[in-house]
C-alpha cells in the first residue's frame, strides 16, 4: 500500500484525537482572534439598544441542553444587554427541555443589573408551540395565568400593562428547533411585532429567506453569532472563549479535506495509469 | 358512520377555519378553538409517556438485551418525577441540581459528539468527484473558514497589504454573499414548493381525500 493509499484509508481514531486537541488546546491557550461584527446580528443590538426604558420585550427560550454550548452565551449576552438598558423582558420557552435552562439563564443575566419581578419575570413552558404564539396575541393571561413558580402574573410588577404582541417591542427567539418559523407566522405577521432570533449555526442558513424580506429584523447564528453580540456588549463571554476552538478545528476539517481529496487524485490517476 | 363522522367533523372544522379568518364575528368562537387545540395537547403528552413506559416495560419483561436501559429510563423518570412534584423544579432545587449536572453534561456530550463523527465523515465522503461536488466543496471550505475568525484572520496576514487595504474583511464578504444570494435563493425554493405541498395536503385532508390521519392509510 503506497503512501497516499495508506493516507485515504486513515484511522478514524486519529482524526477523533485530532479534532479533541484542536478544541481543548486554543480553550487552554487562547489565541485571541478578532471578531468581526456582521450587519445581521448588529441589527439586533441596534434594535434592542433603542428601545426606550421600560418598553417590553418577549424572550423565548426554545432550546435544549443539547444546543446549550451556541444557545445559552447569546440567550445570557441579549437579556444582560435588555437588563442594562432597563428594557422590561419576559422569558418563556415552548421546549418542555428547555424549562430550567430558561430560568437559569435568566438569573445568571441578572446578577447585579436586574431584579425578578421588577426587571424581568420567567413564566416557564407552555405546550403546543404554534397555538400558543397565537393566543399570546389575544391575551398572554389566556397563556400563563402564574410564572415558573407560580406567582400569578396579576401580582408581577413587571407584566404591568402587558397584555399582547401590542404591548410588546420585540420577540427574541433563541431556539434549537423550527419555532422561529412559527414566530414568524403566528406573531410576527399578523401582529407585526418585530421578531429577531438566535439559532444554532447548522439552522441559522434556513433563516436568510426571512431575513432579507424583512420578517425578521436580525439573526444571531451560532457560537459566532454570540461571540459578536458579546462583543457589542463589551464583555467576553464563553462563546468569545469558543471562538478560537471553533476557528482551529474548522482549520483541522478543511486541511483534512484537502489531505483527503489529495490522496484520492493521486490514487485515482495511478489506478488510470495502470489500466 | 364511523367512517363519515370524523370525515364531516374534519371537513366542518377545515371549512369554518378557513372562512372564520374573514368574517370578524367569529373571532371569539376562534379563541375557544385555540384553547381547545392546547388542552387536547396536554393528554398528548399522557400519550407519549404511556406509550413509552409501554415500551420499555415490554423489553423488561421479555428480557431483550437491552433491557438494562430500560430500566435506567424507569428509574430516572421515577426520580425526576417524584423530585419534582415534592421540591419543585427550580434552579436550587435537587431536580435543579440534577438537570444541571447529569441532563446538560449528558446531551452536551452527545450533541459534542457530532464534531468527531462530521469531521471523520468530512474525510471520507467529502471528494471532489463531480462537479456538483466540487461545487459544494469549495463553498462549503469558503464558509467554514470565513464564518469563523481565522477566515479574517488569515486573509489579513497572508495577503499582501494593498489587497487587505481593498478588501479587509473579503472572506467574510464572500462568504455572507454566499448565504444571501445563491443558498438562500435555492432555501426560498425549497419554502415554496412545502409551502404549497402542505396547503394541497390540507385542502385534501380537508375534503377526505387524503385519509391516512385515520389510521393505517385505509
Amino acid at each position: 500500500m503506497s503512501f497516499w493509499e495508506k493516507i485515504g484509508s486513515f484511522d478514524r481514531r486519529y482524526i477523533f484525537l485530532l479534532i479533541a486537541l484542536t478544541v481543548i488546546i486554543p480553550l487552554l491557550l487562547p489565541i485571541g482572534m478578532s471578531i468581526t461584527i456582521t450587519n445581521e446580528v448588529k441589527s439586533v443590538y441596534d434594535y434592542i439598544d433603542a428601545l426606550p426604558p421600560g418598553s417590553a420585550i418577549l424572550v423565548s427560550m426554545d432550546f435544549d441542553p443539547a444546543s446549550l454550548a451556541e444557545l445559552y452565551p447569546m440567550t445570557l449576552a441579549v437579556l444582560k444587554h435588555a437588563y442594562t438598558k432597563k428594557v422590561r423582558v419576559v422569558g418563556m420557552t415552548l421546549w418542555i427541555t428547555g424549562a430550567s435552562l430558561g430560568d437559569m439563564v435568566m438569573k445568571e443575566a441578572a446578577e447585579g443589573i436586574a431584579e425578578v419581578d421588577k426587571d424581568y419575570t420567567y413564566l416557564g413552558f407552555v405546550p403546543s408551540g404554534a397555538v400558543a404564539i397565537m393566543r399570546i396575541g389575544q391575551d398572554i393571561s389566556s397563556v400563563f395565568n402564574v410564572d415558573y413558580n407560580g406567582k400569578p402574573i396579576s401580582e408581577i410588577p413587571v407584566m404591568k400593562g402587558i397584555k399582547n404582541y401590542k404591548d410588546i417591542s420585540l420577540v427574541v427567539d433563541l431556539a434549537a428547533g423550527s419555532t422561529p418559523e412559527a414566530w414568524i407566522i403566528y406573531a410576527g405577521t399578523p401582529h407585526r411585532v418585530p421578531i429577531a432570533i438566535g439559532v444554532t449555526a447548522v439552522s441559522a442558513v434556513g433563516y436568510y429567506p426571512f431575513l432579507n424580506a424583512k420578517q425578521l429584523i436580525g439573526l444571531i447564528g451560532g457560537m459566532k453569532g454570540a461571540a459578536e453580540y458579546e462583543k457589542l456588549i463589551q464583555t467576553s463571554g464563553a462563546a468569545s472563549l469558543g471562538m478560537d476552538s471553533q476557528s482551529v478545528a474548522h482549520t483541522a476539517i478543511i486541511l483534512l479535506i484537502i489531505i483527503a481529496n489529495a490522496s484520492y487524485f493521486v490514487v485515482r490517476r495511478k489506478k488510470t495509469a495502470e489500466s | 358512520m364511523k367512517l363519515r363522522l370524523p370525515l364531516l367533523l374534519c371537513f366542518l372544522c377545515g371549512i369554518f377555519m378557513i372562512f372564520q379568518f374573514f368574517i370578524p364575528p367569529f373571532t371569539s368562537v376562534y379563541d375557544k378553538l385555540l384553547n381547545w387545540v392546547m388542552i387536547i395537547s396536554i393528554p398528548a403528552l399522557v400519550l407519549g409517556v404511556s406509550s413509552l413506559i409501554k415500551l420499555h416495560y415490554t423489553r423488561i419483561v421479555r428480557k431483550t438485551p437491552n433491557m438494562p436501559y430500560s430500566i435506567v429510563v424507569f428509574v430516572a423518570m421515577i426520580v425526576m418525577a417524584s423530585i419534582g412534584l415534592i421540591g419543585g423544579t427550580g434552579v436550587g432545587t435537587w431536580f435543579g441540581w440534577l438537570f444541571i449536572n447529569v441532563q446538560i453534561p449528558m446531551q452536551a456530550t452527545m450533541f459534542s459528539l457530532l464534531a468527531f463523527y462530521v469531521a471523520s465523515a468530512a474525510y471520507r465522503a467529502f471528494r471532489a468527484r463531480t462537479l456538483e461536488a466540487t461545487l459544494m466543496l469549495v463553498t462549503a471550505v469558503i464558509v467554514m473558514l470565513a464564518r469563523v475568525p481565522i477566515g479574517d484572520f488569515l486573509w489579513q496576514h497572508i495577503m499582501p497589504d494593498s489587497v487587505v487595504q481593498w478588501r479587509a474583511n473579503l472572506p467574510e464578504d464572500v462568504a455572507g454573499w454566499i448565504l444571501n444570494v445563491p443558498s438562500m435563493a435555492a432555501r426560498r425554493g425549497i419554502i415554496l414548493g412545502i409551502s404549497l405541498g402542505a396547503i394541497a395536503t390540507s385542502v385534501k385532508i380537508i375534503l377526505g381525500i387524503e385519509r391516512s390521519y385515520m389510521g393505517a392509510g385505509e
